[in-house]
């Protein structure tokens, strides 16, 4: 949308307060990430820039909440509770929900409509809903305020976001792959590792990132359904929240945006990959 | 594999059509439409097969549970399950309140129930309906123990020490006549009996019987009971206690007609009360009524969730079309480094934006202090952002906004720029080019973001939790209040299923517009 | 109020010990626990209470025996945790802190066991029998409680507004003209109701009389209505004391060992109002449904976490005085600040000029019903 060089005085100036206000919303939309990042090395226990701080003096600036946040039990039982749970929940959200994906994908699929909005539910239904269905189902099964309980819901909460970016990779698959390499002689198994597979992994690969931050950042239905030994970081932050904004919630929320980043990161070089094998985009 | 037989006996599709009379074979000699049938079928059974760990585990897990919400919002077993004997005899007497046969049924269930210690959980359900009937029942309980009904027990015993004996007695009960003969008796012994071993594991053959045994004798046989094999004993002389008496001293509260209107409205095993209290109604004496003043709130808190949800939904439209805008009209390149600053406040954990937005908008936070230094503000007219509607909508807008800017801009990257071109190289100025050919076009893209944006906002929870004090909240946070303070699961079962349903509703709408297989994620 | 009887002598056993030395350290001959888990789950208030727990007998428990002990900060939450835990079937705590109104509820509902004092108790350090030695503060067959503290009102001394004026009176919560400011009240009718009718004009001890006629809680309300505009409602103890070290709210409501912390460990321009202070307990319950390897810890650690010294010990990290007689002349200074702990203490004579007592009977059978039509309020 580059300005003409015949543009109006009018055009110009609505050119750059139209962009000024997307800078504006932008800015919106990432100011308090920015903000957490340099509060998090206060060097007090204030959340707000300290003069020193806003002066540069690097005796305003210090890594002791960071310090809190990787010895304090408080902060690290969680984190390791999160470390435990988010890949076990992935690993089920993934293993199920690629089978069903590459079976969707297939034509003819009954009720496949109805399928597909049971299987993509636990993402539409609010978390209130389903941590309170789970809470008293989970109670009558004696899952509830165990680790297991925890893990299957996170499983459960996933699998829409497997589901979806799998098929999505499946849509452009070519069919004629798999018939080639059946007509080679090889098994429905061998067919699915050997050509299937590799071709779809971006799309695994990112449905999995989802299903395990789904997990990592969730806290409605873990504040209902697990007990004190499945809290989780997201839990731990707002349990603090609530009570008390100590700056090591800051600490916790830059390492977290960290992660966020590194995720992030890992999703655009496998949409580029996945992309360039199917050669949808010029390399 | 079945492709291959299809392909094996048709080279190409076109071929396929039916030129000759003669019914088409496949490769292998079979019929083609059966053989066509057959791969279909398997076909169709992998396909079933591969989806069918997933589809029963989303089922045991997910769509159970839901279930369970649904099965509690209206389920109402607590009564009849504790005061069985009441709840029955409440049916033969139609007085407001009732004569002395329900007290002796209630005195018996009560009795047993203080045991069990389930009488206050009942209490507690009550109380939903009937504010007062919890301190009833609790103070009955407290109190059933002692009532003058042990007079009972001691003319008994003076009458035939045998009656005294616990071992007479099991040897009584367990003689069929006996029982059919006095069947309130045998009701409150074998009562007695079950929690004497259940909870206190002791021998019923050796133990003292309770007050409300005897009592229960004393009703047989003073209706005329003739027990073979009993000592016989003339009950006419003996003191009567009336239960209704002892009640009523106890709290006057079950000498008046609202607990018996309230237990008997409560008796059926599946209540509508849990949705009438969701909409601000109640069962009356006179059948559905509204309920008192100061117990409206949940029509008056869908309202607000609706409307705070709207509102939210309307600055993510506002907010979101420009910047989608700009992204679809940007290069590739530039578009891809514009969008990371829309992807990553998406990937980063909820909880992480939420503290931010209370750093910022707390009375001593960034922004406050930010405006102070400026001069804008005085430092004693500091903006209230938090706690309050305004925090819940400035934090939840943040959050949501991603929602509304994928789906636009996927809309907007589809829309050819050619047409604006044409517009306007056929006189339209920039604005009737963008509002009568580009936004038309646009228009599925806000249906999309909107309704997602929607869906997300009406179910929140925790945001409105930390930053919007009383006034910014949700009904989500009343379920969740209900769950884990109040202990009213189905209340809380019950407004959930409401949400639910304008969700559901929503989905389907969704679903109807772009298709449930068309969201995508992150670009 | 036989209560008000054991905090009066509380009040005086603390005046003799301004130079109370510590006292040796007790308890390390602790007996073996046989047949016991090597963990436990104790849920409590989190923020600074749980941490004076911590340091008074959790952590040296876990250094004398080696097991692992995890918290569950939802001692708020208590009875619908221990009622969910209950229907599943599976009781993921070994021990739970609930003040004295939930200790009535969750031993009438069946969700605590029943202890026998002397039995599962070490007697006071002067030989008296553990029934004698917490003698009324026992109040029901579930109960074990630890301390007694009030809940009473910090206020900002720096108020500009305020020209110089601090309130001393309760009904100064009230007086939005002279005091200017946002409030913290807690989000719960205990307390507050008690207050509203107070400054309402209704004597001390006429209050739970009024609040059971007709229309008393209504009373109540109509007068909290009148400063509702100004009110942020807290839910965890913790909060007060950041809204006030925030200055989001001038003055507020919380538990008198956080205001401590607030004073005297961040020294924060915050002052305390005694004024209708109330007194309450605070102590154990053990959930029914353990298993025998876990109740035997259960008990084993109750035991240890109850005698005299750790009690004492207790109140070295927060301003709360320990529930047993035989304790309260080993009262001294804070741990870790060596401040004379008296002056913060409920019980001083210097604070206990207007107080109020918990009606804990009173509050187990009405809380249901008050409680629901106070959150109907709040939500209008």
């Amino acid at each position: 949308m580059a300005l003409p060089t015949y543009a109006s005085t009018g055009q110009r100036v609505w050119h750059y307060t139209f962009r000024t206000i997307c800078g504006l919303i932008l800015f919106y939309l990432i100011a308090p990430l920015l903000v957490v990042i340099p509060l998090s090395f206060n060097a007090q226990d204030f959340f707000t820039f300290t003069p020193e701080m806003l002066r540069l003096d690097p005796a305003g600036y210090s890594l002791q909440h960071y310090r809190d946040f990787f010895t304090n039990p408080d902060w690290q039982g969680p984190l390791w509770n999160s470390l435990a749970i988010a890949p076990v929940a992935t690993l089920i959200a993934v293993a199920l929900g690629t089978l069903a994906a590459v079976g969707l994908s297939q034509g003819h699929v009954p009720f496949k409509r109805a399928i597909m909005a049971i299987l993509i539910s636990p993402m539409i239904v609010p978390l209130i809903i389903s941590a309170a269905g789970m809470y008293f189902f989970y109670s009558r099964i004696g899952l509830q305020g165990t680790y297991w309980g925890v893990v299957l819901a996170h499983a459960a909460l996933g699998i829409p976001f497997v589901i979806i970016t799998v098929t999505a990779t499946l849509v452009g698959f070519d069919k004629s792959l798999t018939r080639a390499a059946a007509s080679l002689g090889a098994g429905p198994m061998r067919t699915f590792w050997k050509v299937q597979m590799p071709l779809i992994l971006p799309g695994v690969v990112s449905g999995a990132l989802f299903a395990f931050i789904t997990s990592f950042d969730e806290v409605v239905v873990v504040l209902f359904m697990g007990a004190a030994g499945q809290k989780t970081l997201p839990w731990q932050m707002f349990t603090g929240l609530r009570e008390q904004i100590s700056p090591t919630i800051l600490a916790a929320a830059t390492v977290l945006i960290a992660v966020s980043v590194l995720l992030l990161g890992t999703l655009e070089l496998l949409r580029r990959r996945s992309e360039r094998l199917r050669g949808l985009s010029p390399a | 594999m079945a492709d291959a037989t299809i392909t094996g006996g048709l080279p190409t599709g076109r071929e396929a059509r039916p030129a000759s009379p003669e019914p088409m074979l496949a490769a292998d000699g079979t019929l083609l439409r059966a053989s066509l049938a057959r791969s279909l079928r398997r076909q169709k059974a992998r396909a079933l097969l591969l989806i069918a760990p997933l589809l029963l585990f989303i089922l045991v897990t997910f769509v159970l549970p839901i279930g369970d919400m649904l099965f509690r919002s209206v389920e109402n077993a607590i009564v009849p399950e504790t005061l069985p004997r009441t709840v029955a005899a409440l049916r033969d007497d139609p007085a407001e309140v009732p004569g002395e046969a329900v007290f002796d049924a209630l005195y018996t269930d009560l009795v047993v129930a203080e045991e069990y210690k389930i009488h206050t959980q009942l209490g507690t359900r009550l109380n939903y309906e009937f504010g007062g009937a919890s301190s009833l029942f609790r103070g009955a309980g407290r109190h059933v123990g002692k009532f003058d009904t042990d007079v009972y027990a001691d003319q008994f015993g003076d009458a035939n020490p045998a009656f005294a004996d616990p071992g007479r007695w099991a040897a009584w009960m367990a003689d069929d006549a006996v029982r059919a003969a006095l069947p309130q008796t045998t009701d409150a012994y074998d009562a007695w009996a079950k929690f004497t071993v259940d909870v206190h594991g002791d021998d019923p053959a050796e133990e003292d019987l309770g007050d409300f045994v005897y009592a229960a004798l004393y009703r047989d046989l003073a209706a005329g009971a003739q027990p073979p094999g009993l000592p016989s004993v003339d009950v006419s002389g003996f003191e009567a206690v009336s239960l209704k008496q002892q009640f009523v001293d106890d709290d006057e509260g079950w000498g008046e007609p609202e607990i018996w209107t309230t237990l008997r409205t409560f008796s059926p095993r599946f209540t509508a009360g849990y949705y009438l209290n969701a909409v601000d109604l109640k069962i009356g004496p006179q059948g559905i009524e509204l309920r008192e003043g100061s117990d409206r709130i949940y029509i008056q808190l869908f309202i607000r969730t609706l409307i705070l949800s709207v509102t939210i939904t309307a600055t993510c439209i506002l907010l979101g079309y420009p910047v989608a805008f700009l992204l679809a009209s940007l290069p590739m390149r530039s578009a891809n480094l514009l969008m990371i600053l829309v992807l990553l406040p998406f990937w980063t954990s909820l909880l992480v934006r939420t503290s931010a937005w209370k750093v910022l908008l707390q009375q001593q936070g960034v922004i406050n202090d930010l405006l102070v230094w400026a001069g804008v503000l005085s430092d004693s007219g500091r903006l209230v952002m938090i706690n309050n509607q305004t925090g819940t909508i400035i934090a939840m807008t943040h959050i949501l906004l991603p929602f509304m800017i994928l789906p636009l801009y996927s809309v907007m990257k589809g829309i050819p720029p050619s047409y604006v071109r044409a517009a306007k190289s056929l006189g339209a100025n920039d604005w009737t080019a963008f509002w009568r050919v580009y936004f038309p076009q646009s228009v599925p893209g806000i249906g999309a973001g909107s309704i997602l944006v929607f869906i997300l906002a009406i179910g929140y929870y925790i945001t409105p939790e930390l930053v919007g004090g009383t006034k910014g909240v949700f009904i989500s946070n009343r379920i969740a209040y209900h769950i884990s303070d109040s202990l009213n699961w189905g209340l809380a079962a019950a407004l959930g299923t409401i949400l639910l349903a304008v969700v559901l509703l929503l989905y389907w709408a969704y679903d109807r517009l772009v298709g449930i297989d068309n969201v995508k994620l992150g670009g | 109020m036989t209560i008000t009887k054991l905090l009066g002598s509380a009040a005086l056993a603390l005046l003799p010990m301004a130079g109370g030395a510590l006292a040796q350290e007790a308890g390390t001959e602790l007996p073996p626990c046989d047949n016991c888990s090597d963990s436990m789950v104790i849920m409590s208030w989190g923020g600074a209470y749980q941490n004076s727990q911590l340091k008074a007998y959790v952590e040296p428990y876990e250094a004398l025996t080696g097991i692992t002990v995890t918290w569950d900060e939802s001692s708020n939450e208590a009875i619908a945790k221990l009622r969910a835990a209950q229907e599943a079937g599976n009781m993921p705590f070994d021990l739970v802190d609930v003040e004295g109104p939930d200790s009535q509820r969750a031993c009438d509902e069946g969700l605590a066991v029943e202890i026998d004092a002397d039995e599962a108790l070490a007697p006071g350090d002067d030989g008296s029998k553990p029934s004698d030695d917490f003698g009324d503060s026992l109040i029901n067959d579930c109960y074990i409680p630890q301390i007694y503290f009030s809940t009473t009102f910090g206020y900002r001394t720096d108020v500009a507004e305020w020209n110089g004026q601090t309130p001393d009176d309760i009904c100064d919560i009230f007086d939005t003209e002279t005091f200017p400011g946002k409030r913290s009240l807690q989000s719960s009718p205990k307390k507050n109701l008690e207050w509203a009718l107070i400054c309402d004009g209704v004597p001390a001890e006429d209050v739970y009389d009024v609040l059971d006629e007709d229309g008393g809680v209504e009373r109540a309300l109509a007068k909290l209505d009148t400063i509702k505009g100004d009110v942020i409602w807290w839910t965890a103890g913790a909060e007060t004391p950041q809204l006030l070290a925030d200055k989001e709210v001038v003055m507020g409501s919380t538990y008198n060992g956080r205001l401590f912390s607030v004073i005297a460990e961040q020294k924060q321009p915050v002052a305390m109002l005694w004024d209708y202070q109330n007194f309450d307990f605070d102590g154990w319950i053990v959930p029914a449904g353990l298993d025998e390897a876990r109740m035997n810890r259960t008990m084993h650690f109750l035991r240890f976490a109850t005698d005299t010294q750790r009690l004492a010990d207790q109140a070295k990290y927060i301003a709360y005085g320990p529930a047993r007689a035989s304790s309260q002349p080993l009262v001294s200074t804070h741990a870790d600040l060596g401040i004379e702990m008296a002056p913060y203490m409920p019980t001083n004579p210097e604070n206990m000029k207007n107080y109020l007592v918990n009606n804990i009977e009173w509050w187990a059978d009405h809380q249901d019903e008050v409680e629901a039509t106070f959150q109907n309020w709040l939500a209008q």
